[in-house]
């Protein structure tokens, strides 16, 4: 497992129940981290900063190697959406628990992806054919497409390197930013203009290839509740979606994945306005942080079906056995501050106590005594409920937060909270700029 | 009278946009840090001028640390 925290353990879990062997990797900060001493074997990497040991392919490599491992799972994050890793797997042996490093690479460009997904009949949002070449370029093309717009990074999504930008006069600025992030977090600061979809909804498609010419979906998921671009709940069925307008999706997303011949575990984004109309965003070649919501309403085990494709078998479902049942509700609890803006909040958690009952799922990847690193992504758990309804999923969220104990770091728990509370989280009438908005402040 | 910036969070040493001898204005970012994958600046809470920065890129720093110090 090329990786860490919560993810790891969820890994392994999938492991055990099919009877493989796990093993961990662990920078010198994660020394005793509980996923560390979940696994049958663990090997240091090196010290705390990513850089140095969860985002170094030759010392991943190397770990693979000494211990004799037959495959790597990447999870989600570091490596996971690296080509170069995945075909360092493939060149050392190592079946790499994904896609090929070709797909990876194609959808990891953005703006092919955009290009590609439009050629196979997907809408994409207006925007910059290719990249922009300077902040007079940008300002054509924004204007062509119209304020507010978004810079995005070529190479790479997650919402890094993502800047919104309301009018011609704050584009030099936001420019700049977007371009030195980009460069910092994927090596190319290459940028391309899209217009900014008001008001609109986070919907994606879960996809599973087994490279022997099935290609099926696990039906959608809605992540509207962002902040920075980044997701805090998510849950499947997505609420209030017409039925015509999710088999569309789900038709987009299976063609989509199939133009590029897609093994392994995918996910298809797409942003959907009030009137239905929708537009690819991005792939993400890998797990999502949020698959436990499909899991729970499907009743399939993702990873499981992830170790079974990179084995060679072939996915034993048809697509029409694959039915949501009931709703299923994830929230993410990261150590930020809500009151602050979400800053970050590392430091050593105190006093952990879970939550657990019927329809409560967490998958959490620290203990009490935990360092929160300054070095890694703020994530501490996710709570997952699963009701026979949507409130019912939402009553158990309710319950299952309020007994939710993290002492010694701030949480996002009093947050997610607030958006359980909230009137048009439970009408489901929700898109993607209402944290920023301030609509879930206390 | 010099004046300490302190970091408001702790986090790793990203970037120092002002060195010793720039004039800042109030709100200018001073150093950037990196927290949890996040990037957060430093700003400094007047005008002036950078004496200096006791700090290094890459160097972690607690909450309450002396990140600069304006004249």
């Amino acid at each position: 497992m090329a990786n860490r925290g919560e993810i790891a353990r969820r890994i392994m879990r999938a492991c055990r129940r099919v009877g493989i062997a796990s093993v961990a990797v662990y920078s010198e900060a994660d020394a005793g981290a509980p996923h560390v001493t979940d696994a049958d074997e663990a090997v240091p990497i090196g010290p705390a900063p990513a850089r140095q040991s969860y985002l170094s392919i030759d010392a991943i490599i190397g770990a693979a190697r000494r211990v004799g491992a037959d495959a790597v799972h990447p999870g989600y994050g570091f490596l996971s959406e690296n080509w170069r890793f995945a075909e360092a797997c493939r060149d050392a042996g190592l079946t790499f628990v994904g896609p090929s490093p070709e797909a990876i690479r194609l959808m990891g460009d953005k703006i092919q992806a955009r290009r590609l997904m439009a050629s196979v009949g997907l809408p994409v949002l207006p925007g910059s054919d290719g990249p922009v070449g300077d902040v007079a370029d940008a300002e054509r093309e924004a204007t062509a497409v119209g304020f507010p717009v978004l810079l995005k990074a070529a190479g790479g999504g997650g919402g890094i390197g993502m800047a919104r930008v309301n009018a011609a006069g704050d584009l030099a600025s936001a420019y700049a930013t977007a371009r030195r992030r980009a460069e910092a977090a994927f090596g190319d600061p290459a940028l391309y203009v899209e217009r900014y979809a008001e008001g609109a909804r986070h919907v994606e498609v879960q996809i599973l290839g087994d490279g022997r010419g099935t290609v099926l979906h696990l039906h959608e998921r809605e992540c509207s509740i962002q902040r920075r671009h980044q997701k805090l709940v998510e849950e499947s069925p997505a609420p209030v979606l017409p039925s015509e307008t999710k088999a569309a999706l789900t038709r987009a997303a299976v063609a989509g994945a199939r133009a590029i011949d897609y093994v392994n575990a995918g996910t298809m984004e797409f942003l959907v306005d009030s009137a239905g109309a929708f537009w690819f965003l991005e792939m993400n070649t890998r797990l999502q942080v949020e698959h436990p919501v499909t899991e729970e309403v499907t009743g399939l085990d993702l990873v499981v079906a992830q170790l079974r494709v990179a084995a060679g078998e072939p996915l034993p479902w048809r697509q029409d056995e694959i039915i949501q049942r009931g709703a299923a509700i994830e929230v993410r609890v990261y150590a930020e501050d809500p009151a602050k803006g979400f800053l970050p909040s590392p430091g050593t958690i105190t006093t952990l106590v879970l939550p657990a009952g019927e329809g409560v799922r967490v998958e959490c990847g620290v203990a009490s005594g935990s360092a929160v690193s300054v070095h890694y992504d703020p994530l501490l758990m996710k709570v997952v409920t699963h009701g026979a309804t949507r409130p019912e999923a939402i009553a158990k969220m309710e319950e299952a937060l309020a007994a939710c104990v993290v002492d010694g770091v701030k949480t996002t728990i009093p947050f997610l909270r607030r958006v359980m509370a909230h009137p048009d989280f439970r009408r489901g009438t929700v898109h993607t700029q209402m944290v920023e908005q301030g609509a879930f402040n206390a | 009278m010099p004046e300490d910036i302190k970091a408001h969070i702790t986090g790793v040493v990203f970037q120092i946009v002002a060195h010793p001898g720039d004039p800042v204005q109030e709100g200018d970012p001073v150093i950037v840090l990196e927290s949890m994958k996040m990037e957060i600046p430093v700003e400094s809470p007047r005008s002036g001028r950078v004496q200096s920065i006791p700090v290094q890129e890459g160097q972690t720093v607690q909450e309450g640390e002396v990140v600069a110090v304006l004249e």
